[in-house]
C-alpha cells in the first residue's frame, strides 16, 4: 500500500519513512537530526558520516532501485556504538562488522515467495556486539568514531539511506560490505520487485519477499547488483543456494537469523565476505528474506542508510531493519489470511494473527476470538514441556464480542433435563463426544468414561457412525454455543433476578471541584439510555441505584412513584448496611423522572461542600449488601477521588516508598493490603458484584490496594489523574460509556476440562479461586481474559490430542442462566518442531506478561526479569538445538513462529511493572500491573507493540489506514506526523518540520508554534486530512476495549517524554534495552546455553 | 377547722397533699406501731387556678445544706430584717429587695393562704419544647394510615415554636432531617447495632469536627446545636415539610417471610432519639414518643425473635426463668432511661398491638421519665387517637399541661426523714441532713427528676420519724415538709413551686384517739398500694400479697375494738372502715394479680397506678359502680355481684375500662327496639343516660379508658364480673337464693369471707 502511495506521491514519499523507507533515504536529513535530540548526544549522528561513505555506493544502487537503503538507518545506530564503544561491541569492531549480515538463511527462497519464511537469522554478530556492550547502551553513545563520518551521511542526503551508514565505519563496513551489501541491496532490489518499493517490503514474503527477504545479504540482486547470490530467482538474494527446494531453509532455520558466523568471530559472513557469503547467503536471505525483508523495507524509508552501508562497503553493525520486524509480521499476516474466512475444522490449527481481520466459521472448535493458544500443538510428554520450556496455555475470553457477520452463539436448551453431561467428568456435550453402539451410548472425549444416551437425546447414527442429526445440534457440531441452564446451576435453586448496576458517586470537595460530579450526573441520563439488554429485548432489565459518598454514604430512593428522590445517610461506616430495600434498584425507563430529577439534584446538593476525606471499603461494602438485599449480582461503577482516609475499616496510608524500588522489598508496592479488602473481594465474587473503579487522583492513591476488588471481580480500574474536564472529560465519558454499555454476563464459574494426560494448573486474570478448578468470575465481559496454563499428568498421544472445554455459567443482563462451553482440539507431538511451528508469539506474551505481573507480588522484580530473559533464551535455544538445520553458532536462529517474540518479551520487561525506576510513579506501575491481569491477546500485543502509524503520508481518498512503522525512534521523521497508540493511550506526534499545510488542514493554525500545549482534542475541521485522521481516531477508539486519551505532542516538547516510551524497539527511557540489544543478549545467553 | 374530712379536703386542694396521718406520732418506735407510715401523696403541680405565680426568685435559706425557701411557717423579725428557717433554725437576713417589709407589708409567700406559691425565675434563655415522633413503620396499612393522621393532626396542636423531630424505624431506623429544601434526607441506622451516644452524635453530624479529636464527646452547647440540628426544627417553620413526609410514610419496605415477624428495631431507634436529644439539647424539655405496633424483635433491646413460633414471655415463662431477652432487654432500655432522666427528657410510649408490645421491658423508659403509656389494639382507635389528642390538651389558661425536667427536693424539719418515694422519677443522689438509712420506694435521696409531668401527676412520698421512745418530740409542736418543685414550664418559663406543710405531733400512747380519727383511710389506702406495687416489681407475687395482708391484720389488731378471740366482736372505727374493703379490692387488682393479664398490661396499669392521683387510684383499687333504673336518678352502688340486676344499666369505671351493663330484661327490652317507640321514650333515656356519663368522663380521662358496651351474657361482660365482689358464686348460689343478683363462677374469696378471715386474724391472739 504505502509503496503505491508513494510511488504516486513523490512528495510524500520522502516525507514517509514508513514506505519503503526511501523516504527515510531522504528524509535521512531530518532524522538525524531527531537524533541527536533524542539520543541527546547529537555526535551520535555524526557518525553517518562514514556511512556516507558508503552509502555511496549504496545509494546508487538505491536510486536505481529505489530509495531501499533507506533501513540501514537502524542499524546506523549500532554502528555507531559499535564505533563508538568499541568495547562494547568487541567483535563488530573486529572487522567483519558487516558480519551482521543479516544472512539469513537462503533456505528460504522458495518459501520466501509463498509464505514468511520460517525464521529468521540474526547474525552472531549481534551477539557478539551486544555481549560486550549489552548493557551498556549500546546505540547512542557510539557517535565518537562515527563521528567523523556521520557528518557527511547527513549531507549525503541523496542518498539519505547514507545517513545512517554511521555503521559503516569504514573498517568494518569493508568485511560487512561485501556480503551484507548485497542483501540489503537485495532489499532495495525486494522494492524494485515488488514493483513499488513499498509493497515489497511490507509484504512480507509473498511475491517481493524473497527480495525483501534477502534484505541484508544479497540485496544485491537488484540494486547493485549485489546479491551475489544472484541465484536466487526470487528475492535473488536468497541464497537460493543452499536451500534448494524449500527456497529456504525453513525448515532447519525456522530462526530467523542465523549469521552466519564465519570469520570474524561473532560475525559471520563478514569473513569471507566475497565468497563465503554467496553461500551463506544465500540462505540466509532466504530466511531472513522472509521476514528480515519485511523489515527493512519497512525502515527504509527510515533508515536509508542502512540499507547503504550493509549494501556498500563494510557494515558491522546490524541493521535494525534485519531484524525480525512486529509490523511486518503483522502485515505478511494480513496479507496472507486477511479478509479470508478461517474455519475451525482442523484440529490443532493455528488460527491467523490477533491483528489480522479474518472471518470465523465455526465448524468444530471454538473461534479463536475466544480461546487462543499458546501452542497449537502440545508436546506428548512432559519432559517434551519441560525441555522445550514453552508455557501451554490458552487464553480464553469467553465473552469476546463477535463481529456482525459472524453467527452469534446458538442457545440450545434441554429442557427440566438440563445439559447433557459425562458421567464421570461432567464434561458437557460436545463434537468430541463419541456415539457408539448404534447410538445408545456415547463416549466422553475427555475421559473416555461410555455412558448411557438419555431417550429423548436418542439418535441414529449413518453409515459413518455420526448422528443424523448432528448438523441440528449446535452442542455437536459446533466449538461454542451455550445451553439454558436449569434451576440445578441458580443460586438457591432460584431464577435469578436480573442484574443491577449501581453508581456510586464520591462527592467529597475534589469531585465536586473539578467538575467531575456534574459531569457524571449530566451523562448518566443519556447513558442509561443504553444499559446492555439480552439479544432481541426490547429494553433492559438491568436495574440501576445511586450512591453518593464523602466519608459518609447516602442512598437515594427513586422509586418511580415518589414526586422527588429521598436521601438516606448511612454514617455508619464502620458496619455498613443498605438502609433501603424498595426503591434503590429500580428500572431505568419506570423512574426516568425520578432519577433525572435526582442527577439533577446532586450536583448542587453537595456544591458548598468541604468535606475532603472519603471512604472505599464501605462503600464497595454498601454495594454489595444492597446486591444482597435485592439478590441479584451485578456491577458497582465507582467514581473516586482520593486515598480514603476516613475513620472506617479499609483506611489507607500513604504507604508509596520510593526507596523500595529495586530492593527485595518493592514487591510490597504492588501487594495490596491484606484484610478488609480481601474479605471484601470474597464478598463481591460470592455475590456476583463487580467493581468498576473510575479513580481521579491527584496524589498517591495506594492503587495496588484500591484496586485489588476490582482485580478479582472481573472488573477494571480506569485512572485519571489531575482531572481536568477540558482534557479529559470526553475520553472519561467514552470509557464510561463502553463500560455501561458492554456486553457482560454476571455471576460467573467457569471450568476448564481436558482430555486426559493434562490439566489447567494455573490460571491469570481478574478473577477469584476458591479452590483449585473453579473459576469465579463475579463478572464476565467481552473484554475479560482469563489465561489458562496447562500441565501434563500423563502422556499425550497424538493420535487423540489435546482437547479443552471451558463452560462457563453465568447470568445474563437479561437475567437469564446460561451455560456457554467453548470447545478447542489441539495437536499433540513428539516432535518439538511440530510445537515450535505452532507457536502463537501473540498468546505466549500475553501469558508471560500476566505470569510476570503476578510474581512480582512475591519476588523482587529483578528475579522476575532474569526468569522472563532465561526462559526467552532457553525456549529459542531448545529450539536451536532440536529444531533448526546446524550453522554455525554465532547465529541467532529464531523458530519462525516465534521470531518477534523477542521485542514483545523486550517491550513487556521495559513496562512500568517490570523496570524498577524511582521516577515512575507507583499507582501507575500498579495499575498496569492490575489491568494487564485480565487482558487478552490483542490487548496485550498493543500494548507491548505500539501501532505507530505516519499519518503524512497518507492518502486521504483511500479507505485504508497507513501501515503502522516500527516503534523506533528512527522511524519517526521530523516532517512527519505520527499516530501512535497502545490500547491505552494514543499520541499525536508532529515532528519540527511539519508541513504547514498540513498543520492548517488539520489544526486550523499557522504553525506548530501557534499550538497549546496539552491539546487532546483536533479541531473538526471540513477538509480531507482533518476528516480523514478524525475517522481514524475515531475508528480506533471504536475497536478499543478503553477509550485513549489523545495526546498531542509536538517534537521536543516536554510531553515528548511520554510519546517516546512507548517507542518499544529503542532503549527504555526508565531503564531497558534496545530491541537490538536484546537480541544480542538473549543471543549471547542462547549460545551459553547451547554450548 | 371542721371535720378532718374537711381539713384534709382543703389541704390537698391547696397544697396536693394527702397524708396518711394528719396528726404524727411523736417517736419512731409509735410510729412503727401505726403499721401505715407517716407519708403523703403530693402532685406538685396541682393545678391551682387560683394561684397567680409571682414574679421574683424564692428566698433561700442560707445554709448551704438547707436552702430551704422563705414560707410562712418562719418566724420573721419585721424589725430586724431577719428571718429564722423553720428547718435548720438558721438565722437570714432578708435580701435587699424585701427592705420595705414589714407586719401589713408581707410579701405573698409568708401569707398563711400561700402555702404553696409558685415562682417564675429568669435563669437562662428560655429553650424551647421539643418533641421527637419515633414512629414504628412495621405496621399494617391500615394502621400506618391512621397513625399518619394522627400525627399529621398533632403537628397543629404543637406550641408554634417548638422542636419538632422525626426519626421512623422498621428494619432499620431513619432520622429524618427537616431543613432541606427539595430531596427528602435522612440518617440511617442500622438496626441491630448499639451505638454510644457518643458515635451516635458523630454520625448525625452534631459533634463539631474540633470536639472529634479534642475534648472527648462532651455535646456541643444548646444554642449551637440548635442552630445546626437539622432534625429538630421549629413546627412553624417546617409544618408543610413535615405533613408531606409522614404523608409519605411508607410501610418498612423489608420483606417479612412467612412465619417471622417484621424486624423492628425500637432499642437502636430509641438509643437514637435519645442520643440526638442528648447531643442537641441536654437539660431542655423534651418529648420523645414512641409510637410502636408491635415488640422490638432485633437489636439491643429486643424482647422477642423474629420467629413467630417462639412467642413472647408470658408470666409463665417469666417465673420459669424462661424468658430469654427480659433481662438484657430490661437493663438496656433501664440504661437508656437513665440516661434520657438525666437530660431531662422524657419518653412516651404508644403502644397500639393486638398481642404484647414489650412493654414490660420498657417500661422504664416512662416509668422513670414521667412518659406517658398507652397502650391499645391498634392506632385506628379512638382510645389511641382521642387519648393522644389529649397529650397535648391545654388548661384554662391555655397553656399545656405538661411540664418538663422537673427537679423535685423535700425538705423536713428535724423530726423527720424522708424514706423515698414512689412516682415516675428517679434519684438525683442528692446527699442531705434529712434522708432516711430505712429507704421506702426511691430512696436515698432528698431529690428526685421527674422529666415529665402533668397536673395530676402524683408522687407517694414516705417519711420517718427520728426521735426514739425514750426522747419524744415534745408535746404542741410541729413538723414541717417543704416540697421544692423546679420545673420547665410549657410556656418554656422556668418555675419554682414551693409547698410547705406542717402537721401536729402527738403522744401516740395517750392520744392515739386522736391519732385514729386523723387517720386519712383513702390515701392510706393508696400508699400502701403504692409500696406494694413498688414490692410486686421485684418481688413474687404471694409475697406481696402476705405482706399487704400482714400489714392489714396488723392495722386492725391496733385500732380494732374487739375481745380477744372473739370475731364477732371486732369493730373499726369510721376513720377506718373503708380500708379494709380497699385493701380486698387491691388484692384482687390487675397491680398485684398477673393471672390473666400479660405481662404488658400489668405494666401498663403499674405504670398508671403509681402516677395518678388519690381519686384516680382509688378509681382503680376499687372501680366505681352506678346503676341506672326507672325507680330512681343513678346511684351508685356496691360494687358486688349482687348490684347485677335484671332491670338495670350498670355503669363501672375502672380508670382503664369503662363498662355499660346492661340487664337482662333490660337488654331484651333494647333488642325488641322498645327505645325506638315514641311510647317508650323514658326506656330511650334511660338507655341514654349511662352514655352520657360514661361521655363525660371519656372527655376527662387520661389514657382515654377502654369503652365497653355490653349486656348480661355478653363477652364482654367478663370486664364487670371479674371486677365485683363474688359474693355469689355457683359454690354459694343456693344459699343466697332468694337475692336476686348474678352469681360469679369464680372460686376467689368474696368480700365476706374475707373480712371474716380478717376479723378471726386480728382478734387471734396466737399472733
Amino acid at each position: 500500500m504505502s509503496q503505491p502511495g508513494y510511488v504516486a506521491t513523490p512528495p510524500y514519499s520522502q516525507a514517509q519513512p514508513g514506505m519503503g523507507g526511501y523516504p527515510a533515504g531522504f528524509g535521512s536529513g531530518p532524522a538525524q537530526p531527531m537524533y541527536s535530540h533524542y539520543g541527546g548526544p547529537p555526535q551520535a549522528f555524526s557518525v553517518p558520516p562514514p556511512a556516507g561513505a558508503m552509502k555511496p555506493p549504496v545509494s546508487s544502487p538505491a536510486p536505481g532501485m529505489m530509495p531501499a537503503p533507506p533501513a540501514s538507518s537502524h542499524y546506523s545506530p549500532n554502528p555507531q556504538q559499535n564505533g563508538a564503544h568499541t568495547q562494547r561491541y568487541p567483535a563488530p569492531p573486529a572487522g567483519p562488522p558487516a558480519a551482521y549480515g543479516q544472512p539469513p538463511h537462503s533456505q528460504y527462497n522458495n518459501m520466501a515467495s509463498q509464505a514468511p519464511p520460517p525464521a529468521q537469522q540474526l547474525t552472531n554478530q549481534m551477539g557478539a556486539m551486544n555481549m560486550g556492550s549489552y548493557a551498556p547502551r549500546p546505540m547512542q553513545s557510539p557517535p565518537p568514531p562515527v563521528g567523523s563520518v556521520a557528518p557527511p551521511p547527513l549531507q549525503i542526503p541523496p542518498g539519505p539511506a547514507m545517513g545512517q551508514p554511521p555503521m559503516a565505519p569504514g573498517p568494518q563496513s569493508p568485511q560487512m560490505s561485501p556480503q551484507m551489501a548485497p542483501p540489503q541491496m537485495s532489499p532495495t532490489g525486494m522494492v524494485g520487485m515488488a514493483g513499488p518499493p513499498m509493497a515489497g517490503m511490507s509484504r512480507p514474503f509473498p511475491g517481493p519477499p524473497p527480495p525483501g527477504a534477502g534484505g541484508f545479504q544479497q540485496p544485491g540482486p537488484g540494486p547493485g547488483g549485489f546479491q551475489q547470490p544472484p541465484g536466487p530467482g526470487p528475492g535473488g538474494f536468497q541464497q537460493p543456494p543452499g536451500p534448494g527446494p524449500g527456497g529456504f531453509q525453513q525448515p532447519p532455520g525456522p530462526g530467523g537469523f542465523q549469521q552466519p558466523g564465519p570469520g570474524p568471530g561473532g560475525f559471520q559472513q563478514p569473513p569471507g565476505p566475497g565468497p563465503a557469503t554467496p553461500p551463506g547467503y544465500p540462505q540466509q536471505p532466504g530466511q531472513f528474506g522472509g521476514q528480515m525483508a519485511g523489515p527493512q523495507p519497512g525502515f527504509p524509508g527510515g533508515f536509508p542508510g542502512a540499507g547503504a552501508q550493509m549494501a556498500g562497503p563494510p557494515q558491522k553493525k546490524l541493521d535494525p531493519d534485519s531484524i525480525p520486524s512486529t509490523t511486518q509480521v503483522i502485515e505478511d499476516d494480513q496479507a496472507k489470511r486477511g479478509g479470508q474466512l478461517y474455519t475451525t475444522n482442523l484440529r490443532g490449527q493455528v488460527p491467523p494473527l490477533v491483528t489480522t481481520d479474518y472471518t470465523v466459521q465455526d465448524q468444530g472448535n471454538a473461534s479463536p476470538r475466544f480461546m487462543r493458544c499458546t501452542t497449537y500443538s502440545f508436546p506428548c510428554t512432559a519432559d517434551l514441556a519441560k525441555q522445550c520450556q514453552v508455557p501451554l496455555a490458552t487464553i480464553i475470553k469467553p465473552f469476546a464480542n463477535v463481529p456482525k457477520n459472524e453467527t452469534p452463539l446458538y442457545v440450545v436448551n434441554h429442557g427440566e433435563t438440563g445439559p447433557i453431561r459425562c458421567n464421570r467428568c461432567k464434561a458437557y456435550m460436545c463434537p468430541y463426544m463419541q456415539f457408539i453402539d448404534g447410538g445408545r451410548r456415547y463416549q466422553c472425549g475427555f475421559c473416555n468414561c461410555v455412558n448411557e444416551v438419555p431417550p429423548s437425546y436418542l439418535q441414529h447414527l449413518d453409515h459413518m457412525g455420526r448422528r443424523v442429526d448432528l448438523y441440528e445440534r449446535p452442542e455437536l457440531s459446533l466449538g461454542s454455543y451455550e445451553f439454558t441452564a436449569t434451576m440445578d446451576y441458580c443460586k438457591n435453586k432460584k431464577p435469578p433476578n436480573p442484574p443491577a448496576y449501581v453508581f456510586m458517586i464520591d462527592v467529597s470537595y475534589s469531585n465536586i471541584k473539578s467538575g467531575l460530579v456534574r459531569l457524571v450526573c449530566e451523562e448518566l441520563k443519556e447513558m442509561l439510555d443504553n444499559l446492555p439488554r439480552e439479544e432481541g429485548a426490547e429494553s433492559s432489565v438491568v436495574k440501576v441505584g445511586f450512591v453518593t459518598y464523602n466519608k459518609i454514604l447516602h442512598f437515594y430512593n427513586v422509586k418511580s412513584t415518589l414526586a422527588q428522590p429521598q436521601m438516606l445517610v448511612v454514617s455508619d461506616t464502620a458496619d455498613m448496611f443498605v438502609p433501603l430495600l424498595d426503591g434503590f434498584l429500580v428500572n431505568y425507563q419506570d423512574s426516568k423522572a425520578v432519577i433525572s430529577n435526582l442527577l439533577d439534584q446532586i450536583p448542587d446538593m453537595f456544591a458548598e461542600t468541604n468535606e475532603s476525606e472519603t471512604v472505599f471499603a464501605p462503600v464497595i461494602q454498601a454495594g454489595v449488601e444492597a446486591l444482597k438485599a435485592a439478590e441479584c449480582s451485578g456491577k458497582l461503577f465507582i467514581f473516586h477521588s482520593s486515598i480514603p482516609t476516613a475513620e472506617a475499616p479499609g483506611k489507607l496510608k500513604n504507604r508509596d516508598d520510593k526507596k523500595l524500588v529495586n530492593t527485595d522489598k518493592e514487591k510490597t508496592l504492588f501487594q495490596p493490603l491484606k484484610g478488609v479488602y480481601e474479605q471484601l473481594s470474597k464478598d463481591c465474587v460470592a455475590q456476583g458484584c463487580c467493581v468498576d473503579l473510575f479513580i481521579f487522583p491527584s496524589q498517591y492513591t495506594d492503587l495496588a490496594t484500591m484496586g485489588d476488588v476490582c482485580s478479582h471481580t472481573g472488573g477494571s480500574v480506569y485512572q485519571y489523574s489531575n482531572f481536568q474536564m477540558e482534557t479529559d472529560g470526553e475520553h472519561f465519558l467514552r470509557d464510561l460509556q463502553k463500560d455501561v454499555e458492554k456486553n457482560i454476563g454476571f455471576d460467573a464459574i467457569m471450568r476448564v476440562r481436558t482430555s486426559t494426560g493434562f490439566r489447567a494448573t494455573d490460571f491469570f486474570g481478574a478473577i477469584h479461586m476458591n479452590n483449585t478448578t473453579d473459576v469465579e468470575m463475579a463478572a464476565v465481559d467481552c473484554d475479560a481474559a482469563v489465561t489458562v496454563e496447562f500441565k501434563h499428568d500423563d502422556t499425550l498421544s497424538e493420535e487423540a490430542g489435546a482437547i479443552i472445554q471451558c463452560a462457563l455459567l453465568y447470568t445474563s443482563v437479561g437475567g437469564h442462566r446460561r451455560l456457554r462451553i467453548h470447545n478447542l482440539s489441539l495437536n499433540c507431538s513428539s516432535q518439538l518442531m511440530e510445537l515450535y511451528k505452532s507457536c502463537e508469539t501473540d498468546s505466549l506474551i500475553n501469558f508471560f506478561a500476566k505470569s510476570a505481573y503476578r510474581a512480582i507480588l512475591n519476588q523482587p522484580i529483578k528475579n522476575v526479569r532474569e526468569v522472563l530473559v532465561n526462559q526467552t533464551a532457553h525456549m529459542l535455544a531448545c529450539y536451536r538445538k532440536n529444531c533448526a538445520s546446524p550453522s554455525a553458532a554465532s547465529q541467532l536462529i529464531l523458530p519462525d513462529a516465534m521470531k518477534v517474540f523477542p521485542v514483545y518479551m523486550n517491550s513487556l520487561m521495559k513496562t512500568c511493572p517490570l523496570v524498577g525506576s524511582t521516577e515512575l510513579c507507583t499507582d501507575e506501575r500498579a495499575l498496569q500491573r492490575l489491568s494487564v491481569l485480565g487482558m487478552g491477546v490483542e490487548e496485550t500485543q498493543l500494548l507491548l507493540y505500539p501501532r505507530l502509524v505516519p499519518l503524512h503520508t497518507m492518502e486521504v481518498e483511500s479507505e485504508a489506514v497507513p501501515a503502522p512503522l516500527r516503534c523506533s525512534e528512527e522511524r519517526l521523521a521530523a516532517d512527519g506526523m505520527f499516530l501512535l497508540e497502545n490500547g491505552q493511550s494514543m499520541f499525536l506526534w508532529l515532528g519540527q518540520g511539519c508541513s504547514p499545510d498540513l498543520v492548517q488542514d488539520i489544526f486550523n493554525l499557522p504553525s506548530l508554534a501557534h499550538m497549546q500545549e496539552n491539546m487532546t482534542a483536533l479541531p473538526e475541521l471540513d477538509n480531507p486530512q482533518s476528516m480523514k485522521l478524525r475517522s481514524i481516531i475515531s475508528s480506533l477508539l471504536q475497536k478499543r476495549p478503553n477509550s485513549m486519551k489523545l495526546r498531542i505532542v509536538r517534537q521536543k516538547d516536554k510531553a515528548e517524554m511520554l510519546f517516546r516510551q512507548h517507542l518499544v524497539e529503542d532503549k527504555g527511557l526508565h531503564g531497558g534495552a534496545s530491541y537490538m540489544d536484546f537480541l544480542c543478549y538473549v543471543h549471547r545467553e542462547i549460545r551459553q546455553l547451547l554450548t | 377547722m371542721a371535720t378532718y374530712q374537711e381539713f384534709i379536703q382543703q389541704n390537698e386542694d391547696r397544697d396536693g397533699v394527702r397524708f396518711s396521718w394528719n396528726l404524727w406520732p411523736s417517736s419512731r418506735l409509735e410510729a412503727t406501731r401505726l403499721v401505715v407510715p407517716v407519708s403523703c401523696l403530693f402532685t406538685p403541680l396541682k393545678e391551682r387556678p387560683d394561684l397567680p405565680p409571682v414574679q421574683y426568685e424564692p428566698v433561700l435559706c442560707s445554709r448551704a445544706n438547707c436552702k430551704a425557701v422563705l414560707n410562712p411557717l418562719c418566724q420573721v423579725d419585721f424589725r430586724a430584717k431577719i428571718w429564722v428557717c423553720n428547718f435548720c433554725f438558721q438565722r437570714n437576713p432578708f435580701p435587699p429587695s424585701y427592705a420595705g417589709i414589714s407586719d401589713v407589708n408581707q410579701p405573698a409567700e409568708l401569707m398563711p393562704q400561700f402555702s404553696t406559691i409558685e415562682y417564675i425565675v429568669q435563669r437562662g434563655p428560655p429553650t424551647p419544647l421539643v418533641f421527637l415522633y419515633v414512629v414504628d413503620t412495621c405496621l399494617e396499612e391500615e394502621d400506618l394510615q391512621a397513625l399518619r393522621e394522627s400525627l399529621q393532626m398533632s403537628l397543629s396542636l404543637l406550641p408554634p415554636n417548638a422542636l419538632v423531630g422525626l426519626i421512623t424505624f422498621g428494619r432499620m431506623v431513619q432520622v429524618h432531617e427537616l431543613s432541606c429544601e427539595g430531596i427528602a434526607k435522612s440518617y440511617v441506622f442500622r438496626g441491630t447495632k448499639e451505638l454510644t451516644a457518643k458515635q451516635i452524635q458523630e454520625m448525625l453530624g452534631l459533634m463539631k469536627p474540633a470536639a472529634s479529636s479534642g475534648q472527648q464527646g462532651r455535646p456541643v452547647a444548646p444554642q449551637e446545636a440548635a442552630a445546626t440540628c437539622k432534625f429538630l426544627q421549629p413546627v412553624h417553620r417546617v409544618d408543610m415539610n413535615l405533613t408531606d413526609l409522614l404523608g409519605e410514610l411508607q410501610r418498612d419496605p423489608w420483606p417479612v417471610p412467612q412465619g417471622k415477624r417484621p424486624l423492628r428495631s425500637t432499642g437502636v431507634a430509641l438509643s437514637v432519639a435519645v442520643g440526638l436529644l442528648e447531643g442537641a439539647y441536654p437539660n431542655t424539655g423534651a418529648r420523645v414518643m414512641l409510637f410502636t405496633g408491635g415488640p422490638p424483635t432485633q437489636g439491643p433491646g429486643m424482647v422477642v425473635g423474629d420467629e413467630l413460633k417462639t412467642p413472647i414471655r408470658s408470666w409463665h415463662d417469666i417465673t420459669k426463668d424462661n424468658a430469654r431477652h427480659l433481662k438484657k432487654a430490661t437493663k438496656y432500655y433501664e440504661a437508656l432511661s437513665n440516661r434520657s432522666a438525666v437530660n431531662g427528657h422524657c419518653i412516651d410510649i404508644y403502644a397500639c398491638a393486638l398481642d404484647q408490645s414489650g412493654l414490660l421491658e420498657m417500661k422504664c423508659l416512662s416509668n422513670l421519665t414521667g412518659g406517658h403509656i398507652v397502650m391499645g389494639d391498634s392506632f385506628t382507635t379512638s382510645l389511641f387517637k382521642q387519648t393522644f389528642q389529649r397529650v397535648f390538651s391545654k388548661d384554662y389558661n391555655g397553656e399545656f399541661r405538661m411540664a418538663f425536667g422537673a427537679t423535685l427536693e423535700v425538705k423536713t424539719s428535724r423530726e423527720l426523714k424522708v424514706c423515698g418515694t414512689i412516682g415516675p422519677c428517679v434519684s438525683l443522689n442528692a446527699k442531705g441532713p434529712c434522708i432516711s438509712e430505712n429507704e421506702m420506694g426511691v430512696g436515698g435521696t432528698s431529690q428526685w427528676k421527674i422529666c415529665g409531668l402533668d397536673s395530676s401527676t402524683t408522687l407517694a412520698m414516705y417519711f420517718e420519724v427520728v426521735n426514739q421512745h425514750n426522747a419524744p418530740i415534745p408535746q404542741g409542736g410541729r413538723g414541717a415538709v417543704q416540697f421544692v418543685t423546679q420545673y420547665q414550664h410549657s410556656s418554656t418559663q422556668k418555675r419554682v413551686r414551693v409547698s410547705t406543710i406542717a402537721r401536729n405531733w402527738a403522744d401516740a400512747q395517750t392520744q392515739i384517739q386522736h391519732i385514729e380519727t386523723s387517720f386519712d383511710q383513702e390515701a392510706s389506702a393508696v400508699l400502701m398500694a403504692r409500696l406494694g406495687v413498688f414490692r410486686a416489681e421485684s418481688e413474687e407475687g404471694p409475697d406481696v400479697l402476705r405482706w399487704l395482708d400482714r400489714q392489714l391484720i396488723r392495722l386492725c389488731q391496733k385500732f380494732g375494738q374487739f375481745n380477744k378471740d372473739d370475731p364477732t366482736s371486732f369493730k373499726l372505727s369510721e376513720s377506718l372502715s373503708l380500708y379494709p374493703q380497699f385493701m380486698f379490692h387491691l388484692r384482687r387488682s390487675p397491680f398485684l394479680q398477673v393471672f390473666n393479664n400479660s405481662p404488658d398490661e400489668s405494666s401498663y396499669y403499674r405504670h398508671h397506678f403509681v402516677r395518678e392521683d388519690l381519686t384516680q387510684s382509688l378509681i382503680m383499687v376499687q372501680p366505681i359502680l352506678y346503676s341506672y333504673s326507672f325507680y330512681g336518678p343513678p346511684e351508685p352502688v356496691l360494687l358486688d355481684s349482687s348490684s347485677i340486676l335484671p332491670d338495670k344499666i350498670l355503669l363501672m369505671d375502672t380508670f382503664f375500662q369503662l363498662v355499660i351493663f346492661h340487664g337482662e330484661t333490660i337488654a331484651q327490652w333494647r333488642k325488641a327496639g322498645y327505645q325506638e317507640m315514641p311510647e317508650y321514650e323514658n326506656f330511650k333515656q334511660l338507655l341514654q343516660a349511662p352514655l352520657d356519663d360514661a361521655q363525660e368522663i371519656l372527655q376527662t380521662r387520661f389514657p382515654m379508658p377502654r369503652y365497653i358496651d355490653t349486656e348480661h351474657g355478653g363477652s364482654q361482660a367478663r370486664f364487670l364480673l371479674s371486677k365485683v365482689n363474688p359474693s355469689q358464686t355457683h359454690n354459694n348460689l343456693y344459699a343466697w337464693g332468694q337475692e336476686s343478683g348474678a352469681p360469679i363462677l369464680t372460686d376467689d374469696v368474696s368480700l365476706q369471707v374475707f373480712m371474716d378471715h380478717l376479723k378471726k386474724l386480728a382478734v387471734s391472739s396466737s399472733t
